[in-house]
C-alpha cells in the first residue's frame, strides 16, 4: 500500500512538472484525452465484465456535439463540454438498452453493429462536414474568465479535468454500487437470486463510462482543435481496447500506462514506419492476448507478494 | 437486384463465420480481411502472373485456406480454453496485421478487376436487364452455400464435425483427431471468405479495407440470424442483402444503417436471434 502511495505521488508530480520538462504540451494533453478515454472503457470492461466493441460512438459523438456546437453555434466551452457528455449518455444510454440483452461476444458484436450505425450517422449528417470533419475548433475561455489558448494553461486545465475523473472512477468502484458491479461481473446468477436488478446495474454502469468517454471526446476535439471521422471508427474503438489491454484492465493504473504507451507508440513510429504502424500496433495486440493478458500494471502487481 | 448480390456475399461470409464460430467458438474478426486477401490474391495473380479468373477461383482459397490453418496452428489454438473474447481480440489483432500490410504494399486506393470475358454483357429479362456477371455471382454463391451445408449435414465429415462442436474432447477420446479437424475448419472458413473476395473483385472497387466495413454489417447479420445456425445465416444475409438493396432505391440514406436498425428491432423483440437458441 506504502509502495503504491509513493507511486502517485510520483506520478502527480510529473504530471505537474510535465510542461517544464520540455515535452511537447499537445501530446501530453492528447495523451491525458486517451487515459481517461480508457479509464471510462475499463470502468466498463474491468469492473464491469462488459466487452465494448463501440466506444468510438461516444468519444465521437460528444466531439462531434462540442466541436459543433462551439463552432456553429458560438457557445462557451463549458456548456458545450457539458452538451457533448449529455449526448453521448444519452447515445450510450440507447445502446446500452439494447446490449445489455446479451452478453460475453454477442454483446461486443452488437455495440460494434450499433456504433458504426453512428459512424454512418456522423458520415452524412449535414452538420459534420462528412470526409473533412470539422476543422478549427476554438478553446474558448473557462466560465468566460481563463483563456485556454496557452497550451500550459490548457494542460492544468485537462490534468484538472482527468484527476476529478480519475477520482471519480476509484469512488464508483469502491461503493456499494461497484462492490454489486464485481459481485454481477464475477457471477450473474449469483447477484440475481441475491436480488439485485442487475439490468439497471449493467446500465448505469454502461451510461458512466459512455459519458467519461464522452468527455474525454469533447476535451480531444478542443485540444487538437479538430473533430474527423476517425473519432468514430472502429479503428477507435480497437485501440482504446488496446491501451486497457496492455495496461492492464481491472486495475486503477493500468488503463493510463496502456494509453500512454500507444500514444506515444503512435505518436513517434508513425515517423519512422509511416503507415505500418498500424501493422505494428496489431502484433501488439495479439502479444497482449497470447502473453500477456494481465497488462503491464497487472503483471507488475502479480510479482509483488500478497500479503 | 443488387441488392441480392451483397446478400449472397453476406452470406458466405457469415456462413463461413457460423461455422468456425460453431466449432471453435472463435468470432472471426478477421474474416473481412481475409475476404480482402482473397480480392487481392486474385489481383495480384492476374497482374505478376498471367492467372485467369478461373483459376484464381480455385487457387485464391487455396492459398487463404493455407494461411489460415498455419493461422489457426500458431496462434488461435492457444485461446480456446479462454474467455471467447480473447478470440475475437486476437482475431482483431490479425485484422489490423493483415489490412495494414495489404494498404502498405498495394496503397489505399482502389483498384478494379476484369470482368472475366465468358461472364461479359448483360440479359434481357424483359422486364430488367440483368448483367450475366451479376447472376453468375448469385447462382455460385448458391451453390457453394448449398454445397457447405450439405457437406455438413449429410456428410461423415460434417458429421464428425458436428459431433466436435457437441464435445470435443469425447471426440478425441474415439480417435478422432480434432485439433487437425480445427485447423481445417479454420481454413475452410477462411477460404470461404477467400472465395467470396474473388467472386466480389470484378463487382466492386478492391481495397485493402474492403473486409473491414462488411465484417461488421456480417456481424449484424449473425447477431439477426442467431450464431450457431448456418441455415439462419445463410437466409439471413440473403434477406438482408434484399432489404438493403431496396432501402437504396426508396431512400439512399438509410441504406448503410438499415441492417443494424434490424438487428436493434431483432434484439429488442427476439434476443436470441431469428434462428438462434440461448
Amino acid at each position: 500500500m506504502r509502495a503504491v502511495g509513493i507511486f502517485y505521488a510520483l506520478a502527480c508530480l510529473f504530471a505537474l512538472s510535465a510542461p517544464f520538462m520540455g515535452i511537447y504540451p499537445i501530446f501530453l494533453m492528447k495523451l491525458l484525452c486517451f487515459a481517461m478515454y480508457a479509464c471510462a472503457f475499463n470502468l466498463l470492461l474491468g469492473f464491469g465484465g462488459m466487452l465494448s466493441f463501440g466506444h468510438a460512438a461516444f468519444f465521437g459523438s460528444a466531439a462531434y456535439t462540442t466541436a459543433w456546437l462551439v463552432t456553429s453555434h458560438g457557445w462557451g466551452t463549458v456548456p458545450a463540454i457539458a452538451a457533448g457528455v449529455g449526448v453521448s449518455a444519452i447515445v450510450g444510454w440507447v445502446i446500452g438498452v439494447i446490449a445489455i440483452r446479451r452478453h460475453g461476444i454477442y454483446f461486443a458484436m452488437v455495440t460494434l453493429a450499433l456504433a458504426q450505425l453512428v459512424y454512418f450517422v456522423c458520415l452524412e449528417a449535414p452538420f459534420t462536414g462528412g470526409e473533412n470533419g470539422l476543422q478549427d475548433v476554438p478553446r474558448g475561455a473557462v466560465l468566460g474568465v481563463l483563456s485556454l489558448k496557452s497550451d500550459r494553461v490548457m494542460y492544468y486545465a485537462v490534468l484538472a479535468v482527468f484527476a476529478a475523473v480519475f477520482m471519480l472512477i476509484r469512488r464508483i468502484v469502491h461503493s456499494p454500487f461497484g462492490q454489486v458491479l464485481k459481485a454481477i461481473r464475477e457471477n450473474e446468477p449469483r447477484a440475481i437470486s441475491l436480488g439485485y436488478d442487475i439490468n439497471r446495474y449493467k446500465l448505469l454502469v454502461f451510461v458512466l463510462s459512455a459519458s467519461i468517454a464522452g468527455l474525454a471526446g469533447s476535451l480531444k476535439a478542443l485540444v487538437l482543435g479538430f473533430t474527423t471521422l476517425s473519432d468514430v471508427l472502429q479503428a477507435n474503438s480497437g485501440e482504446v481496447i488496446l491501451m486497457t489491454l496492455l495496461g492492464g484492465s481491472g486495475t486503477f493504473f493500468g488503463p493510463v500506462v496502456g494509453a500512454a504507451l500507444v500514444v506515444t507508440l503512435q505518436e513517434y513510429l508513425s515517423d519512422i514506419v509511416g503507415g505500418w504502424v498500424t501493422v505494428i500496433i496489431g502484433i501488439v495486440f495479439i502479444a497482449c492476448v497470447l502473453a500477456f493478458r494481465r497488462g503491464v500494471v497487472g503483471e507488475l502487481a502479480a510479482l509483488r507478494p500478497r500479503p | 437486384m443488387l441488392g441480392l448480390v451483397n446478400g449472397a456475399f453476406y452470406a458466405m461470409l457469415s456462413l463461413g463465420l457460423a461455422v468456425i464460430f460453431g466449432l471453435m467458438g472463435v468470432v472471426n474478426f478477421a474474416h473481412g480481411a481475409f475476404y480482402a486477401l482473397g480480392a487481392f490474391a486474385a489481383l495480384v495473380g492476374l497482374q505478376w502472373f498471367g492467372v485467369n479468373y478461373w483459376a484464381a477461383l480455385v487457387l485464391a482459397p487455396l492459398a487463404v485456406g493455407l494461411l489460415g490453418v498455419i493461422t489457426e496452428r500458431l496462434l488461435l489454438r492457444h485461446v480456446y480454453k479462454l474467455n471467447p473474447l480473447y478470440g475475437l481480440l486476437l482475431t482483431f489483432g490479425l485484422a489490423q496485421v493483415v489490412e495494414g500490410t495489404l494498404n502498405e504494399s498495394f496503397a489505399s486506393s482502389g483498384q478494379s478487376y476484369p470482368v472475366p470475358t465468358a461472364l461479359q454483357g448483360a440479359l434481357n429479362l424483359g422486364f430488367m436487364i440483368l448483367p450475366i456477371y451479376r447472376a453468375w455471382v448469385i447462382l455460385a454463391s448458391l451453390t457453394i452455400c448449398l454445397g457447405t451445408w450439405f457437406l455438413i449435414e449429410r456428410t461423415r465429415l460434417g458429421s464428425t464435425l458436428r459431433a466436435a462442436t457437441e464435445n470435443a474432447p469425447l471426440l478425441q477420446a474415439f480417435g478422432v483427431n480434432v485439433p487437425l479437424l480445427m485447423a481445417l475448419t479454420y481454413g475452410g472458413g477462411v477460404a470461404l471468405a477467400a472465395l467470396a473476395g474473388v467472386l466480389a473483385a470484378p463487382v466492386i472497387q478492391v481495397t485493402p479495407n474492403m473486409g473491414s466495413s462488411l465484417v461488421t454489417v456480417v456481424f449484424a447479420v449473425v447477431v439477426i440470424g442467431g450464431m450457431g445456425s448456418i441455415l439462419g445465416s445463410v437466409v439471413s444475409g440473403l434477406a438482408l442483402g434484399v432489404i438493403e438493396g431496396l432501402t437504396k432505391v426508396v431512400y439512399p440514406e438509410a441504406s448503410n444503417i438499415v441492417v443494424f436498425v434490424i438487428m436493434a428491432l431483432v434484439l429488442m423483440l427476439r434476443p436470441a436471434g431469428l434462428f438462434g437458441r440461448e
